[in-house]
């Protein structure tokens, strides 16, 4: 069958149960798919085959058998390297878990996989996710399926490049500062990151603990509520994780919204955001406003102040997450070295990357004695000055629009020479994380040169179903988008 | 540049983050760092006086898991992904307490 | 040395809790496993791994913190304390700094004296053991055990309250009983389920001012933590009469040795970068839930002592020694509940159980013998089925292995002989072979007849009732 991967993963789930197609066909064509076109995008850092096939085979036999019914049962997906997976190598995209293969996997993938899911492989990223462009990796940076000359962002790079590659149907991601939203807006898909506590954590390799969340990247809105639908759920293992009732994200998938509140914020359309960008975003808000919608301007305010209060949180978490890549449980330890100090930074100064590295040294000295109340104290209590100001904004809006990047995907090789301005590109994604908020990427239109934009909707905390609507409704109204690589 | 970070300070968060970095490394970590710092002071235009830090966006509290035995001996896959290992053990360069 | 000093001295002690597992996993926290096996993701730092909280440690370190008269933090928070050392596996421990779990308490107790004082309770916090090194003997090599990784703690920090060696110990053995009456742990030095860290400066007597202090560790029992104590104090004291100065650091105490060395390296900046941990949620004390620890507190030593007195009728001096430990107090309970001879229990305990345990350099918790057999026991000398003198004997072996007492009497043939005719053929026998001690006491000697008794004894390997056999022997006499 050879449509089968222009199929969404909601589309061919219904073709295996409806024994159309079966889900080792669809494995056998992604994994085609694969060899054909990631040579030159490197979407994977690791691809599954052998066990990828024989997963297909259980998961078809189990929908024959009836005991799979669910809307992705038989789908084949790719999962980002920073959710462990048991057996099956597990890099953070880093040298110092070159070799890591994990006992167990993390609660995310199992859920996908109790729901049918068959795992292609591991997907490339920006180093243990510290990074915009999926460039930091210690495997080689993935390119834009839309133009290899350019970045499909980050950190979930792989992941959106390999949907929009079509290397795979859906793919997990994770978002600490819009790491799923930035990529899925440069690589045309859908993203979403789910409210703070929906997603367990459990098995993902943190980063900014109180930040990261999983979710999907998608071909689109439908897609993208089943996936939701099947990783959220209250995990006692994770002790942040939130146990809450509405979690059927599928039944927000209406095309309607006459009276939803949504407000633009006139922050987010300030100077440094690309015109074509601001064009398409202002012109999907028309289409909503257009279907019923109730489309206002306000201040948001505190937008500046979001990104220096993130890299402080961030950095500060994450050198303490780190820590424990220290050669002597897992992952490289240096071939040579004088007592334990000196293993130690020799592992841990050959294993990490620049980036990684200048985010801890960063996080440590921001914790260090005497500095802080100055930058960690002070950026949690900026962070809870930015929640307000989205309660306040909340109180009057069921959504907030806005672009989810100031530009598409710049050029490879142009984005790392500067880390301030790399870590300014983060500028409208990054509060989300910092107030815990749903936040959702879908493509609404293309540059010139034919690379994708990227509208954002955020929701209030628990209010994904409102975003997921208004998604849908817009998706529905905007018509198809195609992936990359589809004429 | 406002923040001027000096050798001493990069030695130090060194030791604190155990990386060993090249005098080009550090000359860079330096600027870096410096840049960043500058960046980040920008926090203090805002006024936080009586703002309570948020360390949880949400409140969930008291989570807690009963006292029962849940866990099986899973030794040979904890020791699998070890540098280095023997009689059943992680081996680290010696240490002296 | 012309200028008197005064020693001021904080304890930091680390107990181990009672709880099947670990603090933030379901691992075991039995002691005894292969290296390894009672471990886990979370309890090993497996990337991805999260620790959730067990409830159980809360509720022992509320109890030990209401115990101690301190105030429970009805708002805490767990922080991460980060360093690298390979018995760390996370390379931070997790702890609590900014928000403990207790705070501002103290507890009475006895000086020199014979006075009262209190020793104030700076804070009680949770926090995570680290796993064991152990030395390799052939390699230049250690080797991590993370069995012990994540067992619950909890760190009781005093105020610098204490000035003797003497103030110390009497203040460990306090905490160490009202611990063990909660069951929050067994506070065994010797293996390491309490641990104590003493935090030491000196002063010229009348100064205001502290010193700088020094803290010292690795102190595993009541003496080694009293001659450091000592040590330590000299030590400050020759620094400052040479013209030096005390360098706060921390310390290492060798008691083989007699004496102390700096712990501290470069690479040990001693700067743990304390922040909440992300991971775990706030914990918040309800009035409901301090009420229900507090109604689940045991009954503690001096009402102990006010009940023993009243339901037993024992002397004071019993009371004091069989409720200084709560081993003991539990023995003594246990076996009055099935014998109802509180008297005769008291005795045992009192009597051999102390003398053997005094020879054997044991304390309460080490006792094996259980309260059926005690009771066992007891029943069998009421029943004259073994003399008081094989009853000792019966106790000691019960002492050593717990046996069963009426099979051991039964194995060994220790029984009484209660056969008259039996006893009094051995009797004639006696007063057969010993003509001399029969005239004595025929002359008026009374002594004699207890020597014709010894004799009778011997030659029944003691089995005999001895109130018998002097009624036997005066009769045929």
């Amino acid at each position: 069958m050879s449509d089968i991967l222009d199929m969404t993963a909601v589309e061919l789930s219904a073709a295996i149960r409806a024994g159309k197609t079966t889900a080792v066909e669809a494995v056998e064509a992604a994994l085609a798919r694969i060899e054909e076109r990631d040579q030159e995008f490197n979407c994977y850092v690791t691809v599954s085959r052998d066990k990828a096939l024989a997963q297909a085979k259980q998961v078809q036999a189990a929908i024959e058998a009836g005991e799979l019914t669910g809307p992705l049962a038989g789908v084949p997906v790719a999962i980002k390297d920073n959710m462990c997976t048991e057996g099956l190598l597990t890099t953070c995209s880093s040298r110092i878990l070159g070799n890591f293969v994990p006992a167990y996997t993390a609660e995310a993938v199992l859920r996908l996989e109790k729901a049918g899911a068959v795992i292609l492989g591991k997907t490339n990223m920006d180093e243990f996710a510290m990074g915009s462009t999926t460039e930091t990796s210690a495997y080689g940076e993935t390119k834009n399926p839309w133009n290899p000359a350019h970045v499909p962002g980050g950190s979930s790079g792989g992941s959106a490049a390999a949907v929009a590659a079509g290397e795979c149907f859906y793919a997990l991601g994770s978002d600490t500062g819009g790491s799923i939203r930035q990529p899925a807006s440069f690589c045309g898909v859908v993203g979403m990151k789910p409210t703070y506590g929906t997603v367990s954590r459990y098995g993902l390799i943190a980063y900014g603990s109180s930040l990261d969340q999983i979710g999907p990247l998608a071909r689109n809105v439908t897609d993208c509520a089943a996936i939701l639908e099947a990783i959220a759920g209250h995990d006692h293992k994770d002790s942040t994780s939130v146990a809450r009732e509405d979690t059927d994200f599928t039944a927000a998938l209406v095309e309607d919204v006459k009276g939803i509140r949504i407000g633009i914020p006139n922050d987010y359309f300030g100077e440094g955001l690309n015109e074509e960008v601001r064009g398409a975003v202002l012109q999907a808000a028309g289409v909503l406003e257009e279907r019923g919608a109730i489309v206002e301007r306000f201040d948001l305010s505190l937008v500046d102040y979001a990104i220096p209060a993130y890299y402080t949180i961030a950095a500060a978490e994450a050198s303490s997450n780190l820590e424990r890549f220290d050669g002597i449980k897992y992952g490289y330890r240096t071939p040579e070295y004088h007592g334990l100090h000196n293993m130690y930074k020799k592992s841990r100064s050959e294993g990490f990357g620049e980036e990684v590295k200048r985010r801890i040294m960063l996080g440590s000295f921001v914790l260090s004695s005497g500095y802080y109340d100055a930058y960690y104290l002070k950026a949690l209590k900026v962070k809870a000055l930015i929640k307000k100001a989205f309660d306040e904004a909340f109180a009057r809006y069921d959504v907030i629009l806005g672009p989810v990047a100031p530009t598409t995907a710049p050029k490879l090789g142009e984005s790392l020479a500067d880390p301030i301005q790399m870590y300014l590109g983060d500028i409208y994604t990054i509060a989300v994380n910092l107030a815990g908020l749903p936040g959702i990427s879908i493509p609404c239109g293309r540059d010139a040169e034919g690379l994708p934009i990227g509208l954002q909707l955020i929701g209030d905390s628990f209010r994904e179903k409102k975003l997921i609507q208004t998604a849908y409704t817009y998706e529905k109204a905007r018509g198809a988008f195609p992936l990359a690589l589809a004429e | 540049m406002a923040n001027v970070i000096s050798d001493e300070t990069i030695e130090y968060v060194g030791i604190l983050a155990k990386l060993e970095l090249s005098d080009e490394e550090k000359e860079q970590a330096k600027k870096d760092m410096g840049r960043m710092l500058d960046y980040i002071d920008k926090l203090g235009e805002l006024d936080t006086e009586g703002v309570e830090p948020m360390s949880h966006v949400f409140p969930v509290q008291n989570v807690f898991r009963e006292d029962v035995v849940t866990n099986s001996d899973t030794r040979e896959q904890l020791l699998s992904n070890a540098p280095e290992q023997k009689d059943g053990m992680f081996v680290v360069p010696k240490t002296f307490d | 040395m012309t200028k008197q000093y005064e020693t001021v001295i904080g304890l930091e002690v680390h107990v181990e809790l009672a709880t099947k597992t670990k603090i933030f996993c379901g691992c075991s926290t039995a002691f005894g496993g292969a290296p390894n096996t009672h471990t886990c993701p979370v309890c090993t730092g497996m990337p991805g791994s999260l620790p959730v909280l067990n409830k159980q440690v809360l509720e022992y370190a509320i109890a030990v913190g209401l115990a101690t008269n301190c105030e429970i933090t009805r708002y805490g928070k767990f922080d991460r304390k980060n360093y690298f050392y390979p018995d760390n596996p996370q390379n931070y421990q997790i702890s609590q700094l900014y928000l403990p779990i207790c705070r501002k308490g103290g507890v009475e107790i006895a000086t020199k004296d014979g006075r009262t004082k209190t020793v104030g309770i700076h804070e009680i916090h949770m926090e995570e053991d680290a796993g064991k090194l152990i030395h390799d003997e052939w390699e230049d090599c250690s080797l991590v055990d993370y069995n012990r990784s994540g067992v619950p703690l909890i760190e009781i920090v005093s105020e610098p309250d204490m000035r003797s060696a003497e103030e110390v110990i009497a203040y460990l053995e306090k905490l160490r009983l009202i611990i063990q009456y909660l069951g929050a742990s067994d506070c065994k030095l010797q293996e390491g389920s309490m641990r104590a860290d003493v935090n030491l400066s000196v002063r010229e007597v009348g100064a205001k001012e502290f010193g700088t202090r020094t803290e010292m560790k690795n102190l595993n029992s009541f003496k080694a933590i009293a001659r450091a104590i000592e040590g330590e104090r000299e030590r400050q004291i020759d620094l400052l009469e040479e013209g030096g100065q005390v360098v706060q650091e921390t310390r290492r105490w060798d008691d083989a040795k007699g004496e102390s060395y700096a712990m501290r390296s470069k690479e040990d900046a001693q700067d743990y970068r304390y922040f909440p941990d992300p991971d775990l949620t706030p914990i918040v004390v309800s009035d409901e839930m301090l009420e229900e620890i507090r109604a689940k507190q045991p009954e503690f030593r001096t009402e102990k002592m006010l009940r023993y007195k009243e339901e037993f009728d024992l002397p004071d001096y019993d009371i004091d020694i069989i409720t200084g430990a709560k081993p003991m107090a539990d023995l003594f309970e246990a076996t009055v509940a099935i014998c109802r001879q509180p008297k005769q229990v008291s005795n045992w305990l009192m009597g051999e159980t102390m003398r053997l345990m005094k020879e054997q350099e044991m304390d309460a918790e080490d006792l094996r013998f259980s309260p059926e057999h005690l009771a066992g026991l007891i029943a069998l000398v009421d029943s004259k089925a073994i003399n008081s003198s094989v009853a000792k004997e019966v106790f000691q072996a019960m002492f050593e292995e717990d046996v069963e007492p009426e099979q051991y009497v039964e194995q060994k043939g220790l029984k009484t002989v209660n056969d008259e005719g039996a006893l009094r053929k051995t009797i004639e026998e006696v007063i057969a072979g010993n003509p001399q001690s029969v005239e004595d006491y025929h002359k008026g000697k009374e002594k004699a007849i207890g020597f014709l008794v010894g004799q009778t004894m011997k030659a029944m390997k003691g089995k005999a009732d001895p109130g018998m056999v002097n009624r036997i022997l005066k009769e045929l006499l």
